[in-house]
């Protein structure tokens, strides 16, 4: 029998796993990943919620699956265009060279909100305001620093930037957000034990295995401060702070705090191939992520046969979910070529 | 001088780069259960006290730690200590002794030897 081939555009965490999965089902794999390297958003995180596991493990167990015979991947590849003729996929990127498939397989995940447009936030505007992407950068690289390159004594995180937010056009709960706050003000705390940590929430989703725990321990074990109250507005100091108000919805009262350092926790965007192909193959769904077919039993499915989804394409999904999706979509794409 | 009805109102809100947060942390030190505390507010719906008073234990424990201290002494003598509070806390806050350990702490004098008395969990 002629060996099959699935197409898989994206190779961060979804691509990878299902590629895997594909491949050692005896498929043959087209990996098509428009940056210069595997890995997708998981190469800028430090360490991942909510057991600090390092993500570079898990990188390195994900991608060195993809050393396999049966996969081919292609790094620098944005597929442009996107067509099915007679059950037979033809992808074709910017440079006009064309991938052939039986079966595709979108795993073109997520962008991080791009905190610029709260220019109330004044991200890009005064030093020392970071989005919790950065942030994970200074923890990669050893350096969590202000500007001035002091030891930040103080540190404000907001949640929500860019999340159930409707003037960004964004209603929905990017999921992760409230963890890695909570994640990131203790990695701060271990670093500077005697330095302050404040969050301030809307409301804390704490909704994962483990995630209510490490948040009773920000509290009793590394003292982090939760203020309930949505930050209205940074501005920077004449000593190069930065300056917050909010509400401290809990006593009622205006809340002014001068910090060091303030980190936005960004939400989870579709990424622009994510918009671009869903849009054309006519799945887009809400805010521009790609939509399944069904919510319970056609999470994997779409509207079209032989188009398959996984991962944070379709919505915001933490690693574990986005790898259990993965291996979901490869069941679903092995019992369609069957 | 003549009155005209008008007077300077002291500024609302709350600074914490100028907020006394020092009470706070002997109030923690004594008291360690309390910084788990969600404000979830079980503490003030199960208060007999608030029932007929506008008294709020979740209120002023959030007060006293973000300094806001005017007040506070007054408000927490109407508390009948019948330790409701503490059996529905979810969190498990003593917060019986979080009320002894704060009128303790604001009425200063004799803090060392009243302490003692106030239960550490």
């Amino acid at each position: 029998m002629e060996q099959k081939t699935v197409l898989i555009i994206g190779a961060g965490m979804a691509g990878a796993e299902a590629a895997a999965q594909l491949a050692d089902n005896g498929l043959r794999v087209l990996l098509l990943e428009q940056a210069a390297q595997a890995g997708g958003n998981v190469r800028n995180w430090a360490k991942l919620f909510p057991d600090f596991t390092v993500a570079q493990d898990v990188r390195r167990q994900i991608f060195a699956q993809l050393d396999h015979p049966n996969i081919e991947l292609h790094t620098d590849t944005a597929v442009a265009t996107l067509r099915e003729h007679q059950g037979r996929w033809t992808a074709e990127d910017e440079h006009g060279q064309r991938y052939e498939a039986d079966a595709v397989l979108l795993a073109s995940g997520f962008t991080p909100f791009d905190a610029g447009r709260k220019e109330e936030l004044g991200h890009g505007i005064y030093g020392n305001i970071i989005t919790s992407v950065e942030y994970e950068q200074a923890i990669l690289t050893g350096r969590l620093l202000t500007t001035e390159g002091q030891v930040p004594r103080r540190v404000a995180f907001l949640n929500c930037v860019g999340s159930r937010d409707e003037k960004v056009g964004n209603n929905y709960c990017s999921r992760v957000c409230c963890i890695n706050a909570v994640k990131q003000a203790i990695e701060y705390k271990e670093l500077v034990p005697d330095g302050e940590a404040y969050v301030f929430y809307m409301d804390l989703r704490m909704s994962g295995q483990c995630y209510e725990e490490l948040y009773r321990r920000a509290q009793q074990d590394y003292s982090v401060h939760f203020i309930r109250g949505r930050i209205s507005e940074a501005s920077g100091t004449i000593d190069r702070r930065v300056q917050l108000k909010a509400e401290d919805t809990l006593t009622g009262l205006p809340l002014r705090i001068t910090v060091d350092l303030f980190v936005l926790m960004v939400g989870m965007e579709p990424s622009t191939g994510t918009r671009r192909l869903a849009s054309q193959c006519g799945i887009a769904g809400e805010y521009g992520f790609a939509r399944a077919a069904g919510t319970f039993t056609a999470d994997n499915l779409t509207a079209r046969p032989g188009l398959f989804l996984a991962g944070t394409c379709k919505r915001p999904l933490t690693i574990p979910e986005t790898l259990a999706d993965a291996r979901s979509a490869a069941l679903q794409i092995i019992d369609y070529l069957k | 001088m003549k009155n005209f009805g008008f007077n300077i109102s002291k500024p609302r809100g709350i600074d914490l780069d100028k907020a006394d947060t020092s009470l706070y942390r002997k109030l923690i030190r004594h008291v360690p259960s309390l910084e788990r505390c969600l404000m979830c507010g079980g503490c003030t719906a199960t208060c007999s006290v608030n029932n007929h008073t506008d008294f709020n234990i979740r209120k002023c424990h959030l007060m006293f730690r973000r300094g806001q201290l005017d007040g506070l002494s007054a408000e927490l003598d109407k508390c009948m200590l019948c330790g409701k509070c503490t059996l529905v806390c979810p969190r498990g806050v003593n917060t019986r002794a979080v009320i002894m350990n704060m009128r303790i702490l604001l009425g200063g004098a004799s803090y060392e030897r009243r302490v003692s008395h106030a239960v550490r969990k």
